[in-house]
């Protein structure tokens, strides 16, 4: 059965549409991360989840009930907020009980319930302390203290790592991680970061103008993306896209890119059969390559015995990380981007072979943006 | 450094200037009459002395009848304590409503509130007199404090509403999803965050009440007056000499009260004022 479901939600604020006709089907014990750029309606989606904002039009359903006229209080969620919205003048062990307090849970069940949290996430020696005496992480833990005691059907998080500095970051994005497969709770979460979204999800619902633009399991999101905000939206650095010419023959079907000497003909995996291509047959496409699809010329994609796919591209900058060096390249008349190995010696300025993963390359239609394959 | 003496010497010709009145009421307050009417009117007493004010407090005569300012010191009181607080305690809740918990139309009920920090007393005045009549509380002291509450209603929702936009939504937010109503947030998570704009709201609410004259001397009549109307039937007896003296305990006694309250909670008035300027 799904946990959560949200049925043609539509949200106007005047004469703005912030969010169009959003469907999302959510199952029991998903993580499902809402991402997008700001002002994409990602935030004021979980709030109308929470209760806090109500939908214009559209339904909300928490574990097979109808949401729209249950107040926030009773539809069994618990919610991390960005600022943490830790009480101020109560203490930490107030701010986690405030919740049973106002349920009216016994005293002796609020102190059991307030040591387990307090154990599970090591902060017990803060009990007594204001939110004011707490570095941003305890806070951090503090929001999530409270949000567990509770036990919710449904935890909903708003961007609650954005205000953390970035190693605490990515220590909490491993906890958060680590706390959902222990306790298994349906999850859903905001954010703006991309990353966040890639390592924490089960399912990503990419958001864009108010609209869902996919949902689907991270692999696909970034190796099949539906359309092209969602493919260089997702990754960084971001997929490269360039027009290309989808050339068919008997030796199967390729996309070139550029024209006269420059041109570049790379295959493509898909058989000339696949009827997904027909309209395109020598017509424009959108050409979809990763930045890790463009290596050192001896990388193999594709086991050693794959015959390498080489091509030559003019090398403008380099940027070494430590870990790889990003190189920006000259490719067909396009700027593309490339990972290439440290040790791999580039010369900026000159022209340089470089191996491609021709396996993950995706089309676009030009005028729908949409993936054709 | 010249200039600094400049300005020294500036401010204390202004401080003197203010001050002047204030001594020369302190000083008449300690002399008895017969020393002002031999030596001078103005001038260091010879022989300090209390005797005015007991003199003020409970026997001197004012309209007729020999009680003092006592008596109207405790009308006042009776009158500004209850209306101080319950105008503050609402205002708190109405700011509160109107700032952080919003509702349809909240923007044109905080403007109308807000337009009665600029209509004039005398305005007000006739409307008041037949709502008091309509409700039976003509020339009652409770009369007054209804007259205050709402009045001040205006002023201390506009000062709480300010302190309490600066409050983030999110609390609130946590609060109703953590299973608060209205009120429990109100008294729970706002109010413990409210004191330095309550502080502010209670002082301008006394003061103001207190030294209110106009309602006092228009709704209410004889032993009912508070103390700024009992303090201008002291001018108006002429009946003997003026009893200078007299009169100036009884003026510094009935100022005692705004003073004491400014002394104490000074601090917090200003800092409230400029709580919600600075985020």
């Amino acid at each position: 059965m799904s946990a959560l479901t949200v049925r043609r939600v539509s949200k106007r604020f005047g004469p703005v549409e912030v969010l169009k006709d959003v469907c999302l089907e959510i199952d029991s014990g998903e993580f499902t991360v809402l991402v997008g750029p700001s002002g994409c309606g990602k935030s004021t989606l979980l709030a109308i989840i929470a209760g806090l904002e109500t939908a214009t039009s559209g339904e909300i359903e928490i574990g097979g009930r109808r949401m729209n006229d249950v107040p926030a209080k009773d539809r069994d969620i618990a919610m991390v907020f960005q600022s943490y919205a830790l009480y101020p003048t109560m203490s930490v062990r107030q701010n986690i009980t405030f919740g049973m307090e106002c349920r009216g849970v016994p005293k002796a069940r609020q102190q059991e319930a307030v040591a387990r949290v307090a154990r599970l996430l090591q902060i017990e020696p803060l009990l007594d302390r204001r939110p004011a005496q707490l570095s941003g992480g305890q806070r951090q833990r503090v929001a999530m203290g409270r949000a567990l005691v509770r036990d919710p059907s449904l935890f909903l998080f708003d961007e609650p790592l954005s205000n953390l500095d970035a190693q605490l970051r990515l220590e909490m994005r491993a906890e958060i991680k680590q706390l959902h497969a222990r306790i298994g709770t349906t999850s859903v979460y905001v954010t703006h970061d991309q990353v966040e979204a890639m390592t924490m999800a089960t399912r990503i619902a990419v958001m864009y103008r108010g609209e869902v633009q996919q949902f689907d399991d991270p692999e696909t999101i970034y190796n099949r993306p539906a359309n092209l905000f969602v493919a260089r939206f997702m990754g960084a650095p971001p997929m490269n896209t360039m027009p290309a010419r989808l050339h068919a023959d008997p030796n199967g079907v390729q996309a070139v890119i550029g024209t006269g000497a420059d041109a570049i003909r790379l295959s493509l995996p898909m058989q000339i059969s696949d009827t997904r291509l027909a309209p395109f047959r020598d017509a424009e496409v959108v050409l979809g390559i990763r930045p890790e699809c463009i290596a050192e010329p001896r990388r193999r994609f594709g086991g050693e015995n794959a015959p390498p796919t080489l091509i030559d591209a003019t090398v403008e900058m380099t940027e070494p990380t430590g870990a790889e060096t990003i190189a920006m390249l000259r490719l067909g008349g396009h700027r593309v981007i490339g990972r290439v190995a440290p040790d791999a010696q580039l010369t900026v300025g000159g022209a340089e072979r470089f191996s491609i993963d021709t396996r993950k390359l995706c089309l676009f239609d030009p005028k729908s943006e949409r993936l054709i394959a | 450094m010249n200039r600094r003496w400049i300005l020294y010497g500036l401010v204390l010709v202004l401080a003197a200037f203010f001050l002047t009145p204030l001594v020369v009421v302190v000083l008449t307050s300690l002399r008895p009459n017969e020393e002002m009417a031999q030596r001078s009117l103005i001038g260091w007493p010879q022989a300090p002395t209390l005797a005015n004010y007991a003199m003020a407090w409970s026997r001197f005569c004012i309209a007729e009848r020999c009680v003092g300012v006592a008596p109207y010191l405790a009308n006042s009181l009776l009158m500004t304590v209850p209306a101080t607080i319950i105008s503050t305690l609402l205002g708190a809740v109405a700011g509160f409503a109107i700032a952080l918990w919003r509702f349809r139309g909240d923007t044109a009920i905080f403007a109308l509130v807000t337009l009665g920090v600029f209509l004039p007393e005398q305005m007000r005045l006739i409307p008041w007199v037949i709502v008091l009549r309509d409700i039976g509380l003509s020339n009652t002291i409770t009369g007054l404090i209804v007259v205050h509450v709402v009045q001040g209603l205006s002023f201390t929702t506009l000062f709480c509403r300010n302190y309490f936009v600066a409050v983030p939504q999110d609390l609130i937010k946590a609060a109703r999803i953590d299973g608060a109503g209205f009120y429990r947030i109100f008294w729970r998570i706002v109010l413990p965050l409210s004191p330095p704009i309550l502080v502010v709201c209670a002082i301008w609410q006394f003061t103001g009440i207190w030294n209110e004259f106009l309602y006092g001397v228009t709704f209410l009549t004889g032993p009912a007056q508070p103390i700024t109307a009992a303090i201008i039937a002291i001018s108006a007896t002429v009946t003997t000499s003026p009893q200078y003296g007299v009169q100036s305990a009884a003026v510094l006694l009935a100022a005692l009260p705004t003073l004491a309250v400014y002394l104490f909670g000074g601090r917090y008035f200003m800092r409230g004022l400029t709580a919600g300027a600075v985020r």
